[in-house]
């Protein structure tokens, strides 16, 4: 994994909210087809963390490299066309749009997306509701729909923000299946995640944050010897 | 520490200064009019005084009336009114005018502040358009001629305010007292409460406070003061007209308090004298007041939000006012 | 124009003449055209760029003023002048926004309505500099003068006009915004920029032409005004308040919303001049204190 260039490249990544200081020099890498989890305490700028990288916070420095193009240097709508996409904390489904509309959003970036008739195959109930407004879906569909419409794009890598959050165990065990029919499609995965559990079944190695800052990093496999920091650090 | 006493003697500097410039200030205003035509300091003192009114809602509680004109042209109307054609004194006037205006001001303000932001800006500009159609119909403004000839008459039936130096000193006590009067509403305890409004509106809410009671109380104060400055005009110019009542008037004062930097106490005056002394100038040329009104708005919305004073607080001061950004 | 006869006896409503009553009905239908045009425009710049434009009236003034011009100055009659109007007035939309308000995104929306405010004062000075304040005529495009007479009133052709062209370019406007793609980025935006922009839509350029749109529409409707009310440069300081009214009462939630209330309260003004003619200026204000005290939203408003 190693001989390989990572496809996203984070070094001493510091972004602010107005006055506040959030992020204090992130430095992170994720190679082509990995997935990677962010672990942390609530407001130690995980959510900030894939914000940043995405652009939608502006007052950021640091380096960003993605595909070993420069994101810092270019402006928001600029960046999903290099290949990168993000699914926000809050799922982003719009209201006034109907499911079909959602769907087909976001811009196709590169080719390689899945069609509309393959997402609707994968999503059944997504298809039965495509012409009803966004938000009438329950929370887990409207999770798959946040996901979805990603795949259509053609991204190279996917910032998912707690995609679990909120939902009832089997969607989550639906979820985890969708996970993992990307990662076999070749798709690389940077996951922010509450549920531990969750996260040590899809992701190949974690990040562990701490005051803005990522203070480790260990493959999934070294799980049982890190037990001790993980408590410490995320008090679980 | 060391950063905090600096800070401090700073501000004591910085009031210490602001008290000196407004002795300054006055003592300028007492002896002006040897210099300077009193009539043009008396219309300037008038939208002086309308200005700061008007300031006491947007730059202290965060409300951008858009429909003032209507208490500034109604008092002028009703006060107008009483002198000409009840043969009121013309202290009798002035306050018929104000109260009038606070009436006003509590209908206005009823309707408007059930909504915020942009919304409050149109719903009084729409009332206040309601208010020109009902002046411009009604028989008591005289229709487009306006109330002409009110006469001054004796001030408290001893000082004779035909005499300009004494009407000139009679407005100057108006304005002060006026201009008082908002100092003393700002630095209250109910000031910061409008301030804590302006801030942050649901935060006040959840702390238990009426908010819409303390925006209705600022409001009616603003539309009083606004109306007492529009008494003072009808009786210095002796006549009350459909111009105090239009959009463009309402647009006007925005634009003094804009100028010259809402939120400060200053500002407004300066605006105000800015904005009087430019049309003064214009009067005589052939170029478009509007035309000039116009691209001040645009220059300071776009480069200029601060407004004069709010950027010599900035720049030489340090942080105060309360300039809106 | 009024010298025809309904034969026989008049024929009442409420004791008013039928002739006079459709007749004050239709300038009721063709004031809500306009109103129902601008508000439109209005509600669609609102909902993505947060600007209330108060320079609305202004671009429709303008709009009228291109018409006028470009017959007067340039022989180019009303037909080509209702294509070319807008694309001039949405042109000056654009250069606008990207050279000013696109600088007022970030701070209070009070400063949009400032800056064009201080921009309709720029353009209504202007006009009135070169042109006064007395208006000019616009005559009525031969293939629409005369009238028709339906049996129970005269409809003046170019009016009938008027009533279905601004149906046409308000039911278009829905539809580009409820119906397209274009709109579907459109409206997806007005609910969160930030994370449209994210998934690779140049929102910048979705605000600019929406703005430059909004100023075509109010440029297409100040050419269809232009034969009907005279070309001024006050046209559209009046207008603009009124719409605002129009505005509050249908809450800027809703493109539809904004769109029938305009033909409604154009309705009203209709009626009220019959009934109540000194109060005609003034109902829409009153309907909108009404409104205010019951609905504060608005009829169609999303935001309590």
């Amino acid at each position: 994994m190693s001989d390989a260039a990572p496809l996203l490249a984070v070094r001493g990544l510091n972004a602010w909210y107005g006055e506040s200081h959030a992020l204090h020099g992130v430095d992170l890498e994720v190679f082509p087809g990995e997935t990677v989890t962010l672990l942390g305490r609530n407001g130690v700028g995980k959510t900030t963390t894939l914000r940043a990288i995405i652009g939608l916070i502006r007052q950021r420095t640091g380096q960003i490299f993605f595909d070993d193009k420069d994101l810092m240097r270019l402006p928001l709508h600029r960046t999903a066309h290099q290949g990168i996409g993000l699914v926000p904390e809050e799922r982003g489904i719009f209201a006034t749009l109907t499911v079909d509309e959602n769907l087909v959003l976001p811009p196709i970036v590169a080719e390689g997306g899945m069609s509309v008739e393959e997402i609707f195959e994968l999503f059944p109930n997504l298809k039965e509701r495509r012409n009803s407004p966004g938000t009438r879906l329950s929370g887990g569909e409207q999770q798959m729909l946040a996901i979805a419409r990603m795949l259509r794009t053609g991204v190279k890598m996917l910032l998912l923000d707690e995609p679990t959050e909120g939902l009832a165990p089997v969607i989550v065990q639906r979820i985890g299946d969708l996970l993992a029919t990307m990662k076999k499609r070749g798709m690389t995965i940077l996951l922010v995640e509450q549920n531990f559990r969750f996260a040590s079944r899809v992701t190949d190695r974690f990040y562990l944050m701490e005051h803005g800052k990522v203070v480790a990093g260990f493959p999934v496999g070294e799980l049982p010897d890190r037990m001790t920091l993980l408590h410490e650090v995320l008090g679980v | 520490m060391a950063e905090l006493s600096l800070r401090e003697t700073r501000a004591k500097s910085s009031v210490w200064l602001e008290w000196t410039l407004v002795g300054l200030g006055i003592l300028t205003l007492l002896v002006a009019p040897f210099f300077v035509y009193p009539i043009f300091l008396m219309k300037m003192l008038c939208f002086a005084l309308f200005a700061c009114a008007f300031n006491l809602l947007l730059g202290y509680t965060g409300l951008l009336s858009f429909g003032h004109a209507t208490f500034f042209g109604g008092a002028a109307y009703f006060t107008a009114y009483a002198v000409k054609v009840w043969g009121w004194p013309p202290e009798a006037g002035i306050l018929l005018g104000a109260l009038g205006a606070a009436l006003l001001g509590l209908v206005m303000g009823f309707f408007a502040i059930r909504r915020q932001g942009i919304y409050f800006a149109m719903i009084t500009l729409a009332l206040s358009q309601m208010f020109f159609f009902f002046c411009v119909q009604a028989p008591f403004t005289g229709g487009e001629d306006g109330i002409q000839g009110v006469p001054r008459g004796k001030l408290l039936g001893m000082l004779d305010l035909n005499v300009s130096i004494n009407i000139y000193y009679f407005v100057l006590a108006v304005f002060l007292i006026g201009v008082f009067a908002i100092w003393r509403i700002i630095n209250s305890p109910f000031g910061m409460i409008l301030r804590s409004i302006r801030e942050n509106e649901s935060r006040a809410i959840s702390l238990g406070y009426s908010v819409a009671n303390y925006k209705l109380a600022a409001f009616v104060m603003s539309a009083t003061l606004a109306g007492l400055a529009g008494a003072l005009k009808a009786i210095v110019f002796q006549f009350a007209t459909l111009t105090d009542v239009t959009w463009q008037m309402s647009g006007e004062v925005i634009l003094m308090t804009l100028l010259g930097g809402i939120g400060t106490m200053v500002g407004p005056i300066i605006g105000a004298s800015l904005v009087v002394g430019l049309e003064n100038t214009l009067a005589t040329s052939s170029f478009p007041v509007t035309i000039a009104t116009g691209l001040t708005f645009m220059v300071c919305v776009l480069v200029f939000r601060r407004g004069i004073v709010g950027e010599v607080y900035a720049r030489f001061l340090g942080p105060k006012g309360d300039a809106k950004d | 124009m009024k010298c025809w006869v309904y034969d026989g006896a008049m024929t009442m409503i409420f004791g008013i003449p039928v002739q006079a009553f459709l007749g004050q009905l239709l300038v009721g239908l063709i004031n809500g055209s306009f109103y129902a045009m601008l508000s439109l425009g209005l509600a669609v710049i609102f909902g993505l760029l947060r600007v209330i434009n108060f320079a609305h009236g202004a671009l429709y003034m303008l709009g009228a003023f291109i018409g006028y011009l470009l017959l007067t100055r340039f022989g180019i009659g009303y037909w080509p002048a209702l294509i070319l109007s807008p694309l001039i007035v949405g042109g000056f939309g654009v250069v606008v926004e990207r050279l000013a308000l696109s600088r007022l995104y970030d701070i209070d929306p009070l400063y949009g309505l400032l800056f064009t405010f201080g921009l309709a004062l720029v353009l209504e000075g202007v006009f009135r500099y070169y042109y006064g304040v007395s208006g000019s005529p616009y005559s009525v495009p031969p293939l629409l003068s005369g009238g028709t007479n339906l049996g129970f009133m005269f409809l003046p052709n170019y009016r009938g006009w008027v009533v279905v062209a601004s149906m046409i370019v308000c039911f278009g406007t829905w539809a580009l915004i409820e119906k397209t793609r274009l709109g579907s980025y459109l409206r997806a935006a007005t609910e969160n920029p930030g994370l449209v922009q994210a998934f690779g839509v140049n929102v910048p350029l979705l605000l600019t032409l929406t703005y430059g749109l909004g100023a075509a529409l109010a440029g297409l409707a100040g050419v269809l005004a232009a034969p009907i009310y005279q070309v001024s440069p006050l046209m559209g300081s009046d207008l603009i308040i009124v719409v605002f009214a129009v505005v509050v009462v249908g809450g800027m939630g809703s493109i539809l919303g904004a769109i029938v209330t305009g033909y409604m309260l154009g309705l009203a003004e209709g009626l009220t001049k019959v009934f109540y003619p000194e109060a005609s200026n003034l109902v829409v204000f009153v309907i909108m204190a009404i409104v205010l005290l019951v609905r504060p939203a608005g009829l169609f408003g999303r935001d309590a």
